[in-house]
């Protein structure tokens, strides 16, 4: 394109300067591909800075990642003490055996219910005096202090903290039911607490993405004052702003994918670590839990998300700064 | 080709750098800029390839005037001006073949293409066998065979060169006046500016001189004793 001799494509025969569409569109893949790989050499040529940069990158990664996968586990544990609520419905005394079992169907009818399981006053006084090695005393009582228990599991899907309280309070209206107890104070503070750690957590990731997007700005802004000198002839022999650009923009590309990597393998190793002392811990807690790391997605979308942050980090100097550098002679 | 109209430049602070500048160079011309370090060479220079703006007046390039291009265009413009330094600018870090290449890249020739017509430019300036070389490893004057390579390879209609041969001998200057001479036959206008008044008494070329900011002469080199 030649702004001050419109004919000159033309007069100068053999130059062929003028390209063509097709011919433009190669030359633009082509040009983008050469500075992408360009800026890789770079890195590579001086790798020292780049090295620094993408570790402190990585760390600073690392640590929002890792928090989300603590909190993923957390989240499915929880999602196993969710399942386990139970209602303990205490019932009147007074009951006999036909009100009792009237009952009992009554409750398994319910829609919200999965199943009833019944410890009778009989059964628990039996298991009390097992296990509490009271059993003599027992023996002097002259009556069964204990009342029939029902114990009513909710289905699922009316198993959360919420939905279990207003089953309790519904059941709790019926005739033979003396009062209800659903242990929901932990699962609800629990509930708070992982909510909270999820709010503290959005604010650290987005208190850390911008700390990345400042120190790729930073290494950028200085690998660009490194080469005002390049700069400025590039700017002598007629090259873009947005040529010059390019390859500063895809140096902070290449910074969030290392960086994006380096944080993925440090979790990987982090989980390998705690994986062997997770497996003991449930081990003796009865629990099937196994740790889950970050998933095939989930990776990919740490990669962009630090690509992308790379690539933002960039842009927001790299105008600024290749503007403000204009050639000298001499 | 190249025309200035009752230019002035004053830089911030209040020197004032060119007073009332005017003159012309046709197109196919070769002319010399000459006058003492600060005289305002490089000012005028700079007003053509557009790293400064006029105070006032109008520069002109093939009848456009150069007030109208924007910033993002400047870069457009300067692909139709070859320059030339005194300090040769070229990127240390890439080979002789690679500086010479880069306002091909940045204009998206293709590679074939690219590759013949930096031979050719390698090869007026007879350089050919060193494109593998760096920079560092060229003499002063090899070093300015290749920005003068690299300012010709896009075949420009304009050539400027500010001091070309400020850091070279005699003998070495003259080699680069031939150059210059031989793409001035082929129909590029070429502008040098320098001190040197001996290599320019030799060659027969107009001569404008710079005094103090303002234009002198601008005579042909025959009328001697001027200068």
């Amino acid at each position: 394109m030649s702004l001050l001799f419109k004919n000159r494509e033309r007069s100068s025969g053999a130059n062929q300067r003028k390209l063509s569409f097709i011919q433009k569109i190669r030359s633009f893949f082509i040009s983008h591909l050469r500075q992408w790989l360009s800026s890789l050499g770079s890195i590579w040529r001086d790798p020292m800075p780049s090295i620094l940069t993408i570790a402190v990158l990585g760390v600073s990664l690392t640590l929002p990642a890792t928090l989300y996968v603590v909190v993923k586990n957390a989240e499915s544990v929880e999602q196993n003490w969710q399942s386990a609520a139970e209602i303990s419905l205490f019932l009147q005394d007074e009951l006999n055996q036909q009100q009792l079992s009237t009952f009992i169907k009554q409750v398994e009818l319910n829609h919200k219910v999965d199943k009833v399981r019944l410890i009778s006053k009989d059964d628990a006084l039996a298991e009390f005096e097992q296990e509490s090695g009271f059993g003599d005393a027992l023996n002097l009582l002259d009556s069964n202090p204990l009342p029939n228990v029902l114990v009513v599991a909710p289905l699922p899907e009316f198993s959360s903290a919420s939905a279990a309280k207003d089953l309790l309070t519904e059941l709790e209206q019926m005739r033979e039911v003396d009062f209800g107890k659903l242990d929901i104070e932990w699962l609800r503070r629990l509930n708070a607490l992982l909510s909270m750690v999820n709010t503290a957590l959005s604010s650290l990731v987005i208190l850390l993405c911008i700390s990345v997007v400042l120190i790729v700005g930073n290494t950028i802004r200085l690998s660009i004052a490194n080469r005002k000198e390049e700069i400025e002839v590039l700017k002598l022999v007629g090259a873009t702003d947005s040529f010059i650009q390019r390859p500063f923009l895809y140096t902070g590309l290449w910074y969030g994918f290392f960086a994006g990597m380096l944080a993925w393998f440090s979790i990987e190793i982090l989980l390998l670590f705690l994986a062997s002392s997770i497996e003991k811990l449930t081990e003796l807690y009865h629990s099937n839990f196994s740790l889950a790391g970050l998933s095939i997605g989930e990776m990919f979308i740490l990669l962009g998300i630090s690509m992308l942050l790379g690539w933002l980090g960039s842009f927001i100097v790299v105008r600024q700064q290749i503007k403000q550098i204009e050639p000298e002679l001499g | 080709m190249i025309q200035f109209e009752q230019v002035s430049k004053t830089y911030r602070g209040g020197h004032q750098a060119l007073q009332k500048i005017s003159f012309e160079i046709k197109a196919g011309e070769m002319a010399f800029l000459t006058g003492h370090s600060g005289a305002g060479k490089s000012t005028l220079l700079k007003l053509i390839s557009i790293m400064e703006r006029p105070s006032t007046g109008k520069v002109l390039i093939n009848g456009h005037d150069l007030s109208q291009i924007n910033r993002r265009q400047i870069p457009y413009v300067r692909r139709d001006i070859g320059m030339i330094f005194q300090n040769h600018h070229l990127l240390k870090e890439q080979t002789v073949f690679d500086n010479v290449a880069l306002p091909l890249i940045i204009e998206g020739y293709s590679l074939k293409e690219t590759k013949k017509r930096v031979h050719a430019a390698l090869d007026k300036v007879g350089l050919l066998d060193k494109q593998r070389y760096y920079p560092v490893m060229l003499s002063g004057g090899e070093q300015q065979r290749v920005g003068i390579a690299r300012a010709v390879v896009n075949t420009p209609p304009i050539l400027l060169a500010d001091e070309p041969t400020g850091n070279l001998d005699p003998k070495l200057s003259l080699d680069i006046m031939r150059i210059f001479e031989e793409f001035n036959r082929v129909g590029t206008s070429v502008f040098i500016a320098t001190h040197d008044l001996g290599l320019i008494a030799r060659m027969k070329y107009r001569t404008l001189t710079l005094k103090q900011g303002r234009m002198l002469t601008s005579n042909l080199a025959d009328d001697e004793g001027e200068v």
